[in-house]
Parts: C-alpha cells; structure tokens; sequence
C-alpha cells in the first residue's frame, strides 16, 4: 500500500513539474494539444525547421513563427464539452 | 561501417545578431549566431568590408543572444540563451582570439513574452537582484513583438508593441496609448485579405537622440520616432526610408552602417546615406496612406552570401579538369543556380601588356615605414623594367636600377635603401642615389639569391655561397669566409628578419643532390651546416614563412599559440608536390612533414601579406595560397589562369594585392574572401528552385521552379488590369480623368520582384515554370510556364526500351495543391523529347493521375512514379504513359524513388525507407523489407546493394542496411506470396533493415551524394542543408584510425566541452543515439584549444600535438579540402 501511495505523489510531482504529463483521466482533447503545443514549440525552438516551413509556405520567417504563436493558444480548437453526468 | 563527419564550408544563414564592442576597442563588432555556429564580424568603415574574426561551433542551438555591459565598463559580454537549458555569458578574448566562458548558470524564467494578450512589465530591481513584475495590463490585438524604448535620461521609456497592422507606444502610468497604423504599399497585388506585420527591428541610440527602424514583412523599412512633451509621448513617427530585403535582424552601426541579415539570400552590408530628415518624403502620424516610390537612404555595400541550398549535384559539365558543384538555391525572386569551384575568388584589379614576356616581377617600397610600394619592377632575359607606383603606373629611369641587365632580385634593404641583384654582381642603391656595386670574381655568376630586410645570401656557379650582411650605418659587409656547397644550389630562402632582431638565424639551401639543408647565419657558428633533408625529387623553390600568428597581430596578443605558430618551410618539388615542414626556431630541425600535389609544374613559391600575416603564394599548373585563418592552415587554389611569377603589392587602392606574370602580361590582383572554399557564378531564377536534372551529353539543366503563395505572370497582369479599372471606378465624377492616368501609370510600373519581393498571393495559390538552362554560360534556352496553381514537384531524365535511342525528360505536376491537409485536384506528368543535342524539348504528352506525383526515377527501360502513396510502374505509349505496375502499401507519401538493380529504395514522407523487388514474372512490385523507425525522410543516398544513407527532415543523417540474412524473396519464395501476405506487425513489412550509423547534423539536410570532390582524392558522401553548410562522411579506412579519432573525440568531449553547456553526446544524438560516426568539428577544435591541453590530450593519445593536427589534416586532404 505504502509503495502505491508513493508512487502517485510521485505522479503528482511529475504532472505539476511538467505540463502534459499524462494521468488517469487525460481527455484525447488534452492530450491532443499538448503534442500541437510541444509539436509548434519544437518547430519554432529550431531553426533550420523554421526555415524549412517558411520555405514550403513561402512566408516570411517572422510571419511564421508569429502563425505558430497564435496557435499555441488552441491548437485544436476550444474543449469540448463534457457530459454533465461525469 | 564507421564514419567520419566534417562541414567544409559552415552554414550560412544568420539567426540573430547583435552589435556591441565585444573587443573592448572602440570599434564596433557584430555577433552572429548562425543556428550553432557562433561568429564574431569585424567592418571596415573605410572599405565597407566584413571580415570574419572568429567563427565558433557550440554545438547546440542557439536561441537568443544579446549584448550587455557591466556599470562602468568599456566591453560588451554576449550572453547566449541555447538548447543546453543554460544561460552563458561570454567574453571575446582578442588576445587569444577566443569566446571564454564567463559564468553560466540554470534558467531562471525570463519569459516576457505576451502569447496570452497581455503586456506585462517587468523591472529588473538591482537591491533585490531579481525581476519584479509591476504591472500587466490586456493588448488588443496579438502582439508579435515588442521594441523597448530608451528610458531614464535618454528616453521616455516604455515599449512599442508590433501587432498585426498596428503598432502601439504603451507606457506605465498615465501615459494614454498611442496607436497608428502600419503604411502599406500602394495598389498592393497581395491577397487583400492579409494583414502587415512588422518582422524585425532596430534601434539606434546616440547622446542626442534615438530611432528605431523596423521592416516590414515585403522588406519596406521605416523609420520610427517618437515626439515627447515633458517626458509625455504626444505621437509616434514613422518614415519610409528605404526597401532592402526581408532580415532576421538588422543592426545600425556608430559608423553609419545598417547590416542586414537576411532570411534567406544574401546578407548585406548598407551605409546609410542620409537620415531622411530633410527630404519630402511623406510622414506617417496617423492614419493609413500608401506609400511612395522606392527612394534610396542607402547606398549598397558588400554583400556576404548565403544560400538555401535546395538541390545540388557534381558534375564537370564545363569541361574543367575538376568537377564544379552545381547548386539551385533561394526563394522566391531571389532564387538562383549556382555553379561553385573550389577555390578562392580572385579579383582583377588591372591587366596590362609588357613588351616582352617578363621572367620575373617585384614590388619595392621606397621606405622601410611607407605602407605602400613605391615600384614594380619586372626582369626580362636581357632587361629590367621600372615601372613606379602612382595614380597610374609608368616606367622610370631614375630609380638608381640597372636597367640594361636581367634581375635576379631586387628590394628594399635596410630602412631606405634598395637592393638589385643581377647575374655579374649587387647593386646597392642608398637613399641619397649613392650607388655600392659588388662584382663577382672572375668568370662566376650569380646563380640564385636570398634577400631579407638586412641580409643577403648570393649562390655562385659552382656552389659557392656568399654571405652580406647589413651593419648599423647602412653598409652591406661581406663575411669573411664563403661556403662552398657540394653541388649547384637549385634555390635558397632566408626567413624576414624577426622584429627587434638583427637577423634572421636559418638559411634554407635546396641543392641538386635532392636535398634541403638548413645553414646557421648566427654570429657564433655562421655558415654551419644544422640540418639536412633529403626529398623525393629535386627542389625547384623554397620559402621559410612565419605563420600561425600574424607578425602584427602576435604583439598584440603577445604569446605564442602553443604549437601552431613558429617558422615553416616550404619546399616546391620540380615534380608538382609541395611540402610543408616545422623549422624548429632554435635547433633548425625539420620535422612534421605535410605534402600536397599542387599540379604538374614544378612549384615555386612567394612570400606574400594577407591580413597582416606571411602567407605562401606557390605556383604550379595551378596557383595555390598557402595561409593561417582562423587557427587552421588553408590551402586553397585560386580561381585564376596560370601565373608564372608574382610577388606581393601594396598600393592605395588594394593594400594586400598581388602582381603577377602570365606570358606577356602583368596583373595586379587582390583575394579578398579568405576562408571561402568556393567561389561562384550565379544565374538568377524566377521561382524557388525545387529539383533539376542534368541532360546527357550537354551541358544543360532542366530546372523546376515553383512557389507557394505566388502569382503567375498571367495572373498578376489580370489582377493589374482589375485593379487600374477599380481605380477608375471608384474614383468620383470629376476625378475620373486623374484616375485614368494614374490607373495608367500602374499598369505601366514593372516594379523589380528580386528588390521587392513577389506579392503574396495567399495559401492554395501556386506558381510554376519549367526552364531549360546553360549553366555554365547562364543562359536561359526555354522557359514553359505553368497555369496558376499548377505546382511541378517531380523531374527525371529517363530512356523507354521501346525507344533506346530517345532521352525523355519526365515532370510531374499538382493542381490545386493545398498545404495542410494535404489535397490536390490530381496530377500531370509531362512527357518531353530531348532535341537538338539537349538544346531543346518538346512535349509529347501528358498524363493524367489522381494524385501528387513526387518522385520520378528510371527503372530498366520504364519509369517508377510515386503518385501521393501509390507506387506505379509506367511505360511510354503514343498518347500517354502507360501504367504497368501498382503498389498500395506504402504508409503516406512517397517523396524519393531510387533504385540499384533489382530493388527499389521508397523513401515515404514519415515512415522511412521501404524496400521493394520487381517481380517481372508475376509483374508485381514487393515491399520486402523496411525500416524499425519513422525517418521524416528528405534525401537518399544508395551507397551499395546492401546500404543506404538517408536525411532526414529534424537534421539527422542515418545509414541503414538489409542484413545478410534479408532475401528479396525470389530464390526462397518464387511466387512472392509470402511475402506479400506474410506482413510484420503493424502492417509492416517481414523483414527489418538495421541502423549501422546515425548521426544529428543540427540543420536540415537537402540533399546527399556519394561523389570524390577533388582530383585523386577518395570517395565521400556530401550533404548539403537548407541553412546553407556542405559537409561531407567519409568512411575510415582502418581501424587503428578509427581507434585513434574515436579517442580523440572522447578526450576533446572532456576537455573541451561545448560553449554554451550543452553536452555533445546529448546533442549528436538528438533524435536518435549518435553511432558510428565520429564528429570531426570536435576533432578539430583541437587546433584551437591552449597548448597546454593539447599537450595533455595529445599524451593521453600517446603521440604529440603536432602528430595530431596532422592526422586531422591528413584525413581532411584526403577527401575534400
């Protein structure tokens, strides 16, 4: 029992140290913006992929990076709404 | 299968940069940060030149960088903000030409970005030593970026805040927003519904007052000032002030320089011509109004390139003795083809003819002090000629010379004294045109000479040698005793004297028993023999150089660089082969040989200047210069025809030149890219470049462009011609007339799309040609245009067995493509007949298919098509291709098709490689094999039946390879049914290829291509990425080599860790564990680590430091350059 009880505030330390860290009751939602998130992030944390979109878009870099930035906010639209029963 | 990886020529895209005195000089530098590649750039305000004082590998990713100052101090630090998850504070050291490592330290959070609308200000309170946060408050529109205004007594304060359309001055307190527009152009062919951003800015700050200049997204840069009353901001300024092309960052230097860094093309250098104070040209306070013509603030300056390289192959299609690189590269109207030759570029300052064809030309200065030559002095078989240095160049009699006699030498000697040597004597020519002659006795004469700044070393017939040296009144005094040498001397070299010293120590005699020995000229065992080596074939020049630290620049630093610096010599063989030997500066030992074979001449070698240090100019079939740049020795041929003779020249104009004889011409030249591997002859495209193929038996290209967000040529005229009749329509009834004239005039302007840039013409819009291209001689033969959005993708050069004797080219086309998700209306490919020897094409037809073709590649007499995820076997028909052959099962997109014999490599868009075989019997294509992990794949490379090498899109490079026990199913499985039903899990395929090298190279990698790059060398894969860099994989030939960097490499980890923190196994195995190859950019810092750790890293390795930077030298020489 103890070693359970550890384990879950180890969890818990884990959900509140990094943001997306998954549990029990992650909804697809939530899970699905956090990988837009780390996705956009990523492209924008590297260079060369920066080029590489503004090159396919044809877009200035700045322009797409600023593209990128907006969609952090939602990447995958607003959340759903939950049943009311749950 | 072990690798080697090396970047030949850095990337050259710049992320970010800053200005700032990093040296503690008065002067200004730059600091860029090329994606990991950390580079310190020095301007000369007089000749607009950037010269690249440092450039630095940190292997990581920086992401910011930013210039402080300490209170009180006089130097700026750089901090770097990278991947390591640390923050660096770094110090340029001139001293030792180096980034030290101030402090660095874990993240604190510095985010003061507003992603969620809010403006937040924070304050840095110095008691506290932490960042407060004072107020937040809601923007209106999302920011993209912020621009801080100067506070405190040179400012108001607070920040201008660049959205979308807008930009707004906010401050603390009661100073209400000021909001205004950005101007746009007018009659913009943009998508009407796009907004403006601005992308980057700057902000220039003297005593008196400050601006700012910022660029918009269609590169227009405006200047922005602000009007104060009492610390109150009552309006926010804006100007236009010129159009450059679209920057990363800029930077306004104290000299009047704006330095542009531009997103992609080259970078450029501009001198700000005036403020735009006092023009009429329009001012922005409010409201939106267009803006006007393109007037000119700046006068262009140098420009530094760079290239997106997109696509690149090796080919001699000039008919050169060496391959050049072809390269398409850019975006958009900036986008050219390249052809690069390794070499250095070679500028042409004059040509001028000479009566005869001189043996041998000098430069003389007039004074020791005088920075500039006063004569050029040039030796025919029975004269010499002298020509002094002015406004122009013309012959003199009264230099003192002898002119009706050939020369052997001739210099400045002493403080103002000139020097000529001729066959039957010296002639010593004081300052005051008093004249000492030196006779030879009797029948001698002077065979070969060795001169410095107060020595002078004559060869007579014979092998007698006769030692002058100058004495404190300026008298050229004999020694006592001549040497006599056992056979004819072949050449001779003295080194410069050393600064502060009476004289040089060594001689280097070449005699014509194959052999180079070195004779002391010190005062207690003059003319003794030190030394001797003995050489492969005889010696036809000589030339000890000082190299390693300039002679300048080493007082200023004041130490030696461990054991890089110290005296060389250099000997040319009659036989082509330079070698480079260590004089050793107090016994005179030779040791530590490097050999290069220079061409088929024999060699002879000049001492020249470049950048303030000895170089060694040698000269053979091709001329080569032998130079110390960036702690690194350099050997790279010129891109110039043959010389026979130079020497260095100095003048006003080109203060580090060279004049040189070629036949019967005499040449002033000036290299000014020094560290440049290439030079380059370029031809402008239209669109940005996406493949191109090279046609057989010509020396043509096929190249498909095509943009995203374009017009057509055809769609732009329409959309003009809409546009002027909106304009007469909507003007009113009295108006009309004005309107037409202007609508007129706008129909007419043929604004320049390379300087302005293309209009956007939105998402889904697409423009495409397809153009045929001489290359070499830059001339456009064909160009077809494409309809608006019609996208070319694909382009192979391929022969149908149905009609052996035909070459076809092959290029496929989207319609209606749209980006993401991905969708399109179909695909064409079109059919072309190559005719008239590759001089021109005609098509023969198109075909239709359903979906994208990507990837064209000829296989036995047909074609493999990738269409979207269908990979098809077609044949040539009457009207159109004929499909033969489908397959279903490859996951995606398939983006490559190669194939070596029987099997076909499929690269998918992120699944990897899939192997497939060509069943002929049951006419089925078969995925037999593929790989264990999902490569987002951009380039494949075959290396044998067995291997291949693919890139990928995150910047690794991997090596896969089916092992031995994978069969292609037809021995074990004739009918193919097994391995067509047998899938592996997940719908993969049976068998798995393994990973037997992967490697992160930190920038997308376009394109890869087994290829040798030099004559005779080995061997190599060369990849090339989109920030611009080219490097190359070898392969280690043995296993003691392999041994021997592999430690290296572990010590260099230990030793000398990254800059910015980041570790370097973690970095190289980014994505996937690094293996197999070993990162020879951390091998070579070894070259500019503090002798002390070379020494101790060299002991570990049981060899000494000079035997190691051989090795890395070595495997350099082998395969590249």
């Amino acid at each position: 029992m103890g070693d359970r009880y550890n384990i879950f505030s180890q969890m818990e330390h884990l959900q509140s140290k990094y943001i997306g860290t998954g549990h029990s009751d992650t909804t697809k939602w939530e899970w699905l913006t956090n990988q837009h998130r780390d996705t956009f992030s990523s492209l924008i944390g590297h260079y060369d992929m920066m080029n590489f979109v503004a090159v396919a878009e044809n877009e200035s870099k700045a322009r797409v990076k600023f593209n990128m930035l907006e969609k952090l906010i939602q990447p995958c639209g607003p959340p759903p709404e939950r049943p009311e029963d749950q | 299968m072990f690798l080697y990886s090396l970047t030949l020529q850095r990337a050259s895209a710049i992320i970010q940069s800053i200005h700032g005195n990093f040296d503690g000089s008065k002067q200004q530098q730059i600091v860029v940060a090329r994606g990991k590649i950390l580079e310190l750039i020095k301007l000369d305000p007089n000749t607009g030149k950037i010269y690249t004082l440092l450039s630095h590998e940190v292997f990581g990713v920086i992401r910011a960088i930013m210039a402080f100052r300490l209170t009180g101090g006089n130097k700026d630090y750089v901090v770097v903000g990278s991947d390591s998850g640390r923050i660096v504070i770094l110090e340029y050291v001139a001293s030792k030409n180096a980034f030290e490592k101030e402090a660095d330290s874990d993240p604190t959070g510095e985010g003061a970005q507003n992603t969620s609308q809010l403006l937040t200000y924070y304050e840095l309170d110095l008691g506290l030593n932490h960042v407060v946060r004072k107020y937040s408050e809601p923007l209106e529109e999302h920011g993209n970026f912020l621009i801080a205004v100067p506070g405190g007594s040179d400012g108001p304060s607070g920040v201008l805040v660049c959205s979308e359309n807008y930009i707004t001055y906010k401050n603390l307190g009661d100073q209400p927003d000021i909001r205004m527009p950005i101007p746009r152009r007018r009659n913009d062919l943009d998508d009407p519904e796009r907004g403006m951003i601005f992308v980057c800015s700057t902000t220039h700050k003297t005593k008196s007052m400050f601006f700012f200049l910022a660029q918009t997204e269609q590169g227009d840069l405006f200047k922005i000032t602000l009007e104060t009353d009492e610390d109150m901001v009552t309006e926010v300024r804006m100007k236009y002030f010129d159009t450059v092309p679209v920057a990363t960052t800029m930077n306004v230097l104290k000299t009047g320089f704006l330095f542009i860094a531009a997103e992609f093309g080259n970078h450029y250098l501009y001198q700000i011509a005036h403020l735009g104070d006092d023009d009429d040209e329009q001012e922005f306070s409010s409201a939106t109004i267009s803006r006007k013509e393109k007037h000119s603030s700046l006068l262009p300056g140098l420009s530094e390139i760079w290239w997106k390289l997109i696509n690149w192959k090796i080919a001699d299609l000039a008919n050169e003795d060496t391959p050049q690189l072809y390269v398409a590269c850019g975006r958009g109207p900036k986008s050219s083809m390249r052809v690069l030759r390794h070499g250095l570029e070679v500028s042409e300052m004059a040509v001028s003819e000479l009566p005869g064809n001189p043996n041998a030309v000098w430069t003389v200065k007039r004074k020791a002090e005088e920075e500039y030559d006063a004569y050029i002095i040039v030796s025919f078989v029975n004269a010499t000629l002298v020509l002094s240095i002015g406004e122009t160049v013309e012959e003199v009699t009264d230099s003192g010379f002898l002119g009706t006699t050939p020369t052997l030498s001739s210099s400045l000697i002493g403080d103002d004294a000139l020097l000529q040597i001729y066959p039957d004597g010296i002639r010593h020519i004081r300052a005051d045109k008093r004249v000492n002659e030196w006779k030879t006795p009797g029948k001698k004469n002077i065979v070969k000479c060795a001169v410095n700044q107060r020595q002078v070393v004559i060869a007579l017939t014979g092998g007698e040698l006769v030692y002058f040296e100058m004495d404190p009144t300026g008298q050229l005094n004999e020694y006592t005793e001549r040497k006599e040498m056992s056979t004819d001397v072949k050449c001779m070299s003295l080194a410069s004297v050393p600064s502060g010293e009476q004289r040089a120590r060594f001689l280097a005699v070449g005699l014509d028993d194959n052999t180079v020995r070195i004779i002391s000229l010190d005062q207690n065992d003059c003319l003794q023999p030190l030394s001797m080596q003995a050489l492969p074939a005889p010696a036809e020049s000589l030339c000890i150089v000082e190299m390693g630290s300039g002679s300048d620049t080493r007082e200023e630093r004041g130490e030696d660089r461990g054991t890089s610096g110290g005296l060389f010599l250099n000997i040319g063989l009659q036989n082509g082969v330079l070698l480079r030997m260590v004089l050793d500066s107090v016994t005179g030992d030779l040791s530590d040989t490097r050999t290069r074979y220079l061409g088929s001449r024999p060699v002879k070698l000049f001492r020249i200047f470049m950048q303030g240090s000895e170089a060694v100019l040698a000269m053979s079939s091709r001329s080569w210069l032998s130079y110390w740049y960036q702690s690194r020795f350099h050997l790279t041929p010129l891109s110039y025809e043959t010389l026979e003779y130079a020497s260095g020249f100095a003048s006003e104009q080109c203060p580090e030149g060279i004049v040189a004889i070629s036949t019967n011409t005499l040449r002033i030249l000036a290299l000014e890219k020094l560290g440049a591997v290439f030079n380059q002859v370029s031809t402008p495209l239209k669109y940005s470049p996406r493949k191109f193929a090279v046609l057989p038996d010509s020396s043509n290209v096929v190249v498909i462009e095509t943009d995203h967000n374009a017009y057509t040529e055809t769609t732009k005229a329409q959309r003009k011609q809409q546009m002027a009749e909106e304009m007469v329509e909507a003007a009113g009834e009295e108006d009309r007339e004005l309107a037409a004239e202007m609508a007129e005039a706008f129909l007419k302007e043929d604004q320049q799309e390379s300087e302005f840039g293309s209009p956007k013409a939105g998402a889904g819009m697409w423009a495409s040609q397809i153009r045929l291209l001489n290359p070499v001689q830059g001339n456009t033969l064909d160009t077809i245009r494409l309809e608006q959005n019609e996208a070319a993708f694909s382009l192979s050069v391929c022969k149908f067995n149905n009609h052996p004797d035909q070459t076809y080219v092959l290029i496929g086309t989207a319609k209606d493509l749209t980006m993401s998700p991905r969708t399109c209306s179909g695909g064409i490919i079109y059919t072309y007949l190559v005719k008239e020897e590759g001089n021109e094409i005609e098509l023969i037809h198109k075909t239709l298919v359903d979906d994208v073709p990507a990837a064209i590649c000829p296989f036995q007499g047909r074609v493999l098509i990738g269409v979207g995820k269908l990979l098809r076997i077609y044949d040539l028909g009457k009207k159109k291709l004929l499909r033969k052959c489908e397959n279903k099962h490859i996951p995606n997109f398939i983006v490559n098709v190669t194939s070596v014999g029987q099997r076909i490599v499929v690269s998918d868009v992120q699944e990897s490689l899939h192997f497939v075989r060509y069943k002929r019997q049951e006419n089925s294509l078969v995925i037999f094999a593929d790989d264990t992990y999902a490569r987002w794949v951009t380039a494949t490379c075959i290396l044998d039946y067995d291997t291949v090498m693919c890139a990928d899109k995150f910047g690794n490079i991997s090596v896969i390879r089916l092992t031995s026990s994978v069969n292609d199913s037809v021995d074990e499985d004739p009918t193919g049914i097994k391995a067509l039903w047998d899938r592996g899990v997940l719908s993969g395929a049976s068998q798995k290829a393994d990973p037997i090298a992967t490697f992160h190279v930190g920038e997308t990698v376009l394109s890869l291509q087994k290829c040798t790059l030099i004559p005779g060398g080995s061997e190599s894969v060369v990849y090339t990425t989109l920030s611009g860099a080219i490097g190359i994989l070898v392969p280690f030939t043995s296993h003691e080599d392999h041994d021997f960097f592999q430690h290296l490499e572990m010590h260099m980890r230990a030793e000398y860790p990254p800059l910015c923190g980041r570790d370097h196994i973690s970095y190289r195995s980014y994505y996937f564990p690094v293996k197999n190859v070993i990162d020879g950019d951390l091998c070579e810092q070894f070259n500019s680590m503090e002798s002390g750790k070379q020494k101790s890293v060299a002991e570990e390795l049981e060899r000494n430091p000079s035997e190691v930077s051989k090795k890395l030298e070595d495997i350099r020489t082998r395969f590249a350059f």
